[in-house]
């Protein structure tokens, strides 16, 4: 205990003392709407990890007196066809629909990130390599290939995260490439090659700062994208495998039967990817804002 | 710029075969013979039959083998036979076609036409209402699933109006009115996505062309607003929205396939799910190919097109 607490002093002069901002801090400034995004987010994750203890009711257990209960307090949001309790499969269905998300959106971005340097920087001759493979890639549409994907080789977890994540390469490895070539051309580049740097240092100096926006971007829209793929794929049967709960399966097994009867089977598992998506764009957006020097005027 | 049109289409080529290589070694990598997936869920299989349909396929011949004739009889524009239906692929896929454009076509127009002046409106008046409001609908687009977005608005049209597009394809010969009401609530379901994508791509790069030296020069010699945000700012701000609608084109394909299930229109992307649930592999590797063959396209074209805007990007 110090001694100002002892003694009963005179109101203390206050002295504004200066506090670094945290980093969460600074980004909750400068980006209101990120911050919400990310806790958004945080609270999903959390309820994802935390899935048997917030669950109110077993997912997977069926019960035929307690069918298409509408919103209620002993159901929050009612029951599907078979009596199960929405609100906990949503909860379980949380922890695939992220695990699948973040998984997609890493390999793609770090794969494209290199790729689009490389084929950016290197000169002709290597873009022209990488160029044709790339468009071998992206010639396939994200959800057709993912489909045929995972009608070839048996739908599991690891299949929809190789036939998610593989298709965002290309995506992202253009958008690099483009920037890369345009700051190729700047005479700030050029000023650096004058000098004597070299080509690893001129690509991770000078032009992958410029790049680090539209990569974040990309990596989190990603996210985003990934979780609707899955969703989709789970939607047309050909997703993640049965003893998962999964948000896309849910629309697709009860849904579009029973939508008019129980119109709660389709909002609440859209909803729920819906506010997962948004809420991470709404995170990649803020975060672009706070990383891109040229945006903070 | 003829020698960049020769580059790019010999490119195209070279792209086009790659596809057909990956796509007819992922149809093979499949555990099992296709023969085997195919007699799958039939029960009993007469060895005879089996026999036949293994020599129809080329299975019992090499690999290289098998490729080539594949390559050949696309080539020729033989689709080959589908093995539910045991018809000729190329007669059950050729009225699917109009369908599947026809959606396209509108999801895009729809797009473009939402997309671009709300990016523009949103670059212009940066940290307005007008743009807050714009980005949250743009991020509502990018986050919602198109089949979602179209179960949401069949729900509402029965809701609202006691009305659901019908669930038979009209034929436009039939009935205009109603061929077009069938095809616009998919196009809007399918479209909003790609719209909302347009939407930002346009409205981050105008930010960034709107902050150059000559847009500033532009401003100071007196230009008024209109001049220099559609003749000097719009024109380099679209360069990197020619690529995302062109990538984007060959997502709103995929897009396509849960829209036309969920609207029940009998178009290809709807046949593509039905093959491979139905493991018709022949069909659907030629279908993949097909949908790879648009896409190429399609890219071709934005490179083209990005040449002509931008005369920086030229290579010979």
């Amino acid at each position: 205990m110090s001694r100002a607490d002892a003694v009963a002093a005179p109101a203390p002069v206050a002295v504004p003392r200066y506090r670094r901002p945290g980093v969460a801090g600074a980004f909750t400034r400068r980006s209101p709407l990120g911050a919400i995004g990310a806790v958004i987010m945080l609270v999903v994750v959390v309820a994802g990890l935390a899935a048997p203890l917030v669950a109110t009711h077993d997912p997977t257990r069926t019960d035929a007196t307690q069918t298409f209960v509408p919103p209620g307090p002993r159901h929050w949001l009612g029951t599907d066809h078979l009596g199960r309790d929405i609100y906990s499969r949503l909860v379980h269905g949380a922890r695939v629909s992220l695990a699948v998300g973040v998984a997609c959106a890493l390999l793609g971005g770090l794969g494209g990130g290199a790729v689009g340097l490389l084929s950016g920087l290197t000169g002709r001759r290597v873009d022209g390599i990488i160029q044709p493979v790339l468009d071998i890639m992206q010639g396939f549409p994200l959800l057709v290939l993912a489909l045929v994907m995972t009608a070839a080789l048996g739908p599991s977890i690891g299949t929809v995260v190789v036939a998610i994540s593989v298709p965002f390469i290309p995506r992202v490895a253009r958008v690099v490439r483009a920037v890369a070539l345009g700051v190729r051309e700047t005479t700030y580049v050029e000023a650096a090659r004058a000098l004597g740097a070299g080509g690893l240092r001129v690509a991770l100096r000078h032009v992958f700062p410029n790049t680090v926006a539209p990569l974040v971007v990309m990596t989190t829209a990603q996210l985003g994208s990934a979780i609707l793929v899955e969703a989709s794929l789970s939607f047309l049967g050909l997703g993640i495998p049965e003893p998962y709960p999964s948000w896309g399966r849910m629309l697709a097994v009860s849904a579009t039967e029973f939508a008019q009867r129980a119109p709660w089977l389709v909002i609440f598992p859209g909803l729920a990817i819906s506010l997962v998506v948004f809420a991470s764009n709404l995170f990649g957006d803020g975060l672009r804002d706070y990383l891109d020097p040229r945006l903070r005027i | 710029m003829r020698g960049f049109v020769a580059h790019r289409l010999g490119l195209a080529a070279v792209t086009l075969a790659g596809m057909s290589i990956v796509i007819f070694v992922l149809l093979r990598i499949a555990p099992g013979s296709i023969v085997d997936l195919l007699f799958s869920s039939a029960g009993y299989v007469d060895p005879a039959e089996k026999q036949q349909i293994t020599h129809e396929l080329l299975l019992d011949r090499p690999i290289p083998v098998q490729y080539a004739q594949w390559a050949g009889a696309l080539l020729h524009g033989d689709l080959g036979k589908s093995y539910r239906y045991g018809l000729p692929a190329a007669r059950l896929i050729g009225p699917r076609v109009p369908i599947t454009v026809e959606l396209a076509v509108m999801g895009m127009a729809v797009a473009l036409l939402v997309g671009l002046p709300t990016g523009i409106v949103s670059a212009t008046r940066q940290n307005t209402a007008a743009d807050y409001g714009l980005r949250i609908f743009s991020l509502a687009g990018l986050s919602m699933p198109a089949f979602w977005l179209g179960m949401l608005i069949i729900l509402m049209l029965v809701r609202v109006f006691g009305w659901i597009p019908p669930m038979l394809y009209v034929p436009v010969r039939e009935n205009p009115g109603l061929h077009l009401m069938q095809f616009l609530f998919p196009a809007l379901a399918v479209g909003y996505r790609s719209a909302a994508l347009i939407n930002r791509m346009t409205r981050s790069s105008m930010l960034e062309v709107l902050r150059e030296d000559y847009v500033r020069t532009g401003r100071a010699k007196g230009l008024a607003g209109r001049v220099v945000v559609y003749r000097h700012a719009l024109r380099n701000a679209l360069l990197p929205v020619v690529t995302v609608v062109g990538t984007e084109f060959a997502f709103l394909i995929g897009g396509l396939v849960v829209t036309e299930t969920v609207f029940n229109l009998p178009g290809v992307a709807r046949f593509l799910v039905e093959a491979i649930l139905w493991r018709d592999y022949p069909v659907v590797q030629n279908l993949v190919m097909l949908i790879a063959i648009v896409v190429v396209l399609s890219n071709l074209a934005v490179d083209l097109l990005y040449a002509r805007l931008d005369p920086r990007v030229r290579y010979t």
